[in-house]
């Protein structure tokens, strides 16, 4: 006689175990509700509160009981991540959520194509646009991306493959620049250069802070990845004769690009909502401002801004549309950045 | 007839190990030392090196004659690896290290002030332990990779392709797919890709720092047969734990020893002595199994 195999998983929760568990969910929620009622505590955020302290306590003592003193441990830790985890997404689901609800009213295909040149925050919506804060940002982002990129990089390099002289003054430095903040950059710009050499706002101005911003997190995001490399590969590629830079940008620079597109994804981040340094230094305009080295430029964190201090329902609603269009140009980026830096080299 | 069996039989149990792994050194085609088209061999000159304060290695002068394989064994920490990495100058590279001594190329020493470290290398290729394709090439891209880095012009590459990864004993493998990233291939694979990207820079001489120690017996006998097939046209020099090894694919042995202090070389011989008459009592002990 055979027996015929059926594919089964032993290891998985039976039917009582997710029963329990089930209970304890439903016991867990169901407490939140008595404690909210029979206490002081109100809210939203005393529901969260007391379902996340409840549920705790009850898979704790619950699998202490049923597997003893190790199982408690695991059961609460597990529970502590759990709870780690939702309280992380849930702010930024819900900030998503409240650009979406909020920004989608202002969406029209006119705000893309004027600016507010001709318009006031509180006119009605179908005037004006924010043409010019986008293509604002966009000369600005790019303009730092092209000044931040190859200092950021070539320092990362220094640090990983140079290993010169000045490697800990110069990481030490990196460090404590990464926490500098936006408005001191801002400021530095502004008494560095704008007041003394340019003495008026430009879109340049506002790139070079964001440029300084943006500089020690690609080079410290660099830096690590560039320390993942193995050792191997280095030596594989001198033994080859190769000389020490042929072998970084042959061999080094390639292997770490995934990595190194993540860095430049971490400056965008840093700098995509920048304000202060802007409004110190870029001089917000209302036009669309195709040159970057004169006159003001605007930008969306500017007129969100702009737009908020206005107060009038239309402005309020200009403001979240900006929000919305910022969020998802950022997310463009993004993806667009992640698509080329994992896609596979073809021949 | 049944005593003379009993006989043999006898003898060949009293000296099992050595003379078996003598019988292996003596199986393969004799090599008559320099025959190899390129070159007029290696040797080294009272080579010292240092880790910092720690003295690695003390006074190798080692000949390797045009078209030979040597073997380097010794137990692990007695400065083979070290060796073979002072004769292509990868040793500089560790922080704190240094050297004394000559390593001669063609009678020219590779330290000699003036000397383009670079072409030094082209010279002496190099195989490493853990295979190391690049991960950011295809197969084709890797063996080539070489002529890249160094900035090499070669009239047809698609020839040389071919000819570096037959020589490899990888071709048969990989002709299909030559656009396939290195990392798709096996361990072995893999080994021999390296060894066919080091092949490509036409090398004179071949160091492999225990090229098969991270492969299945099955790629280490296939690495082992093209090592014979390049050792026609190249000298080369072998780090290897495996005494058997050795014993299949090397014309010269040379034994290191580290006894506290930096390491040696004991004894040098043609590998079939040195696995059935070996001079030196700590040899005798190492090649028959009795310590390292």
């Amino acid at each position: 006689m055979t027996m015929t195999a059926t594919p089964s998983k032993p290891w998985a929760a039976s039917a009582k175990d997710r029963a329990i568990d089930g209970a304890i969910f439903v016991g867990s929620l169901l407490s939140s509700y008595l404690l909210v009622f029979l206490t002081a505590l109100k809210g939203k955020l005393a529901y969260f509160v007391c379902f996340f302290i409840a549920y705790a306590i009850f898979t704790t003592v619950f699998k202490g009981i049923q597997r003893g003193n190790a199982a408690a441990k695991d059961a609460l830790v597990n529970s502590l991540v759990a709870i780690g985890a939702i309280v992380t997404v849930i702010p930024a689901a819900s900030i998503l959520l409240t650009v979406l609800q909020k920004g989608l009213p202002g969406i029209s295909f006119s705000l893309f194509t004027n600016d507010m040149s001709l318009a006031t925050p509180t006119d009605p919506l179908s005037n004006g646009g924010l043409l010019h804060a986008i293509t604002g940002t966009l000369t600005l982002m790019v303009l730092a991306l092209i000044m931040s990129v190859p200092i950021g990089i070539l320092t990362a390099l220094y640090l990983t493959e140079i290993k010169g002289r000045f490697t800990g003054p110069i990481r030490f430095l990196v460090q404590a620049m990464s926490g500098v903040p936006s408005i001191v950059a801002g400021l530095f710009i502004l008494s560095a250069i704008l007041y003394p050499i340019t003495k008026g706002y430009s879109g340049f101005m506002g790139a070079l802070a964001l440029t300084i911003l943006m500089i020690p997190t690609i080079a410290r995001t660099s830096e690590e990845v560039l320390n993942l490399i193995p050792n191997d590969l280095r030596e594989a590629g001198t033994a080859l004769g190769g000389t020490q830079w042929r072998t970084v940008a042959m061999i080094v620079l390639p292997a770490a690009r995934s990595g190194l597109v993540t860095a430049v994804i971490l400056g965008v981040a840093r700098i995509a909502g920048e304000t202060a340094p802007i409004l110190l230094l870029t001089g917000g305009g209302d036009k669309v401002n195709p040159n970057a080295f004169t006159g003001p430029m605007g930008s969306l964190p500017y007129y969100i801004w702009k737009s908020f201090n206005a107060g009038s329902p239309e402005a309020i609603t200009r403001a979240w549309a900006g929000l919305l269009v910022l969020v998802g140009l950022v997310l463009i980026l993004f993806t667009t950045a992640r698509f080329l830096g994992s896609r596979k080299v073809s021949k | 007839m049944t005593t003379s069996h009993e006989s043999e039989n006898q003898e060949m149990q009293t000296s099992v190990k050595p003379s078996s792994l003598a019988d292996v050194a003596n199986a393969k085609a004799p090599k008559v030392p320099g025959t190899a088209a390129l070159g007029t061999g290696l040797e080294t000159r009272g080579v010292h090196a240092w880790f910092g304060k720690h003295h690695a290695l003390s006074n190798i002068s080692l000949d390797f004659a045009a078209g030979t394989v040597t073997a380097l064994i010794g137990p692990s920490g007695c400065g083979k690896s070290t060796f073979i990495r002072t004769i292509n100058r990868m040793h500089e590279f560790i922080p704190g290290a240094a050297m004394a001594g000559e390593v001669l190329l063609d009678g020219k020493d590779v330290y000699a002030p003036g000397t383009d470290v670079t072409k030094i290398r082209l010279q002496i290729g190099m195989v490493f332990q853990k295979p190391n394709p690049f991960p950011s090439m295809t197969i084709g891209e890797n063996v080539l990779s070489g002529l890249k880095l160094a900035q090499l012009k070669v009239e047809n590459k698609d020839d040389l392709l071919e000819e570096c990864l037959e020589r490899a004993g990888l071709w048969n493998e990989v002709k299909d797919r030559l656009g396939a990233h290195g990392g798709s291939l096996s361990g072995g694979q893999q080994q021999r890709l390296c060894i066919a990207r080091s092949l490509a820079v036409r090398p004179q001489v071949l160091l492999m720092d225990e090229p098969c120690s991270a492969l299945d017996p099955g790629s280490t006998l296939r690495i082992e047969d093209t090592i014979r097939h390049l050792s026609d046209t190249m000298t080369i020099i072998i780090v290897t734990h495996n005494m058997q090894q050795a014993a299949r694919v090397s014309d010269y042995t040379a034994f290191f020893l580290s006894d506290g202090g930096p390491g040696q070389m004991i004894e040098v011989a043609p590998t079939s002595e040195i696995f059935s008459r070996p001079q030196d009592s700590r040899t005798e002990s190492y090649v028959t199994g009795r310590f390292g």
